[in-house]
């Protein structure tokens, strides 16, 4: 799978689950694993850290 | 056998490591992302399948805040419940029902307006630390060493202008070695604790670098810790002390949605199993 953002090869380990993040190691773009039945894999957009994020 | 769910918005290692000892202890285990639910007025527990109980681990206070507000509403057991997550989120809270339970705190200064808060400052005097009554890993914590800073966090504060920023809480800065103590709570007992040590900085959030160190929990540090995961309702929680030179340990933080990671790699006990085990027995009370 390609990254959305610039198009290159995404790395996504065998045992990522859905509401993993994903960062392009090239372009630093992050995605959100929406979906995941074997093969299929469907990405959107992470969202960005907000004020109220933390423990 | 129990079901135990756990909800998250942002799957991370502590969502992973529970689901997966929750499952190694034979429990049957869901994890549901907050971000894909659906609740109304008539909703039934019946119509969503939350187990027995829920860890509530959303990243985002609010989301989790009100989340948890849903599955109360329904009658499903969550850790931490709505009273803990509302309590621990509030900075001003938190530290007022410390004092209350005669837990060592910092003494903290609570006022509403910038020109109230001025006249803290004026009042006390420097350095204080100013913080955000709701927010995590340091964000927007900052020590305010002399007027010019204070006049200028505060300028900035009423340019911003945002629900937080009408509400000043300051703190006497401690003087500490340079880091503190993180010590995880479940239940009455006190699991793992760690020393987080500065890099450099004056904050020692591991979120900012600060380097984990295990740290023996002595009594004095339990008594501390119960006393102030009782003091806020109970539950799973994260309890930050610092090593005031003149008067010892001080409580200054309580947690609602603790990360172990870090502390997982060098913890005695099974942070992840203890967890497990607290919230089976929470369904049995």
């Amino acid at each position: 799978m390609n990254c959305p953002e610039c198009d290159a090869n995404l790395n996504i380990p065998d045992d990522a689950a859905v509401g993993e993040i994903i960062s392009c190691a090239d372009c630093g773009a992050d995605y959100e694993i929406a979906k995941k039945e074997g093969s299929d894999i469907e990405l959107k957009q992470a969202e960005t850290v907000g004020e109220d994020w933390g423990e | 056998m129990q079901k135990i769910c756990i909800v998250f918005d942002r799957l991370r290692a502590e969502e992973k490591l529970l689901q997966a000892k929750a499952s190694e202890m034979g429990y049957e285990t869901s994890m549901i992302d907050a971000k894909t639910t659906r609740f109304d007025t008539d909703s039934k527990r019946s119509e969503n399948d939350f187990g027995d109980v829920v860890l509530e681990r959303c990243i985002s206070y609010y989301r989790g805040l009100n989340f948890t507000a849903c599955l109360e509403f329904l009658d499903i057991p969550v850790i931490n419940s709505f009273d803990v997550a509302n309590t621990c989120g509030n900075k001003m809270i938190t530290s007022m029902l410390l004092k209350k339970h005669n837990i060592p705190t910092p003494k903290t200064y609570f006022s509403f307006s910038a020109e109230s808060a001025m006249e803290h400052f004026e009042k006390i005097g420097y350095p204080l630390v100013i913080k955000p009554i709701i927010g995590s890993w340091g964000r927007s914590v900052m020590p305010i060493k002399d007027k010019d800073t204070a006049d200028a966090i505060i300028e900035n504060r009423q340019v911003t202008d945002g629900p937080q920023d009408r509400i000043y809480y300051l703190q006497e800065m401690i003087d500490r070695p340079p880091r503190d103590i993180r010590v995880i709570t479940v239940g009455d007992q006190t699991i793992a604790a760690m020393y987080r040590k500065s890099s450099g900085g004056f904050k020692t959030n591991i979120a900012l670098g600060a380097e984990p160190e295990i740290c023996e929990i002595t009594n004095e540090i339990e008594d501390l810790c119960v006393k102030a995961s009782k003091a806020v309702g109970g539950g799973i929680l994260g309890i930050d002390l610092m090593e005031d030179k003149s008067r010892g340990l001080v409580v200054h933080e309580v947690n609602n949605t603790v990360e172990f990671k870090g502390l997982v790699k060098v913890a005695e006990k099974d942070i992840a199993k203890e967890m497990i085990d607290f919230a089976v027995n929470y369904t049995r009370k």
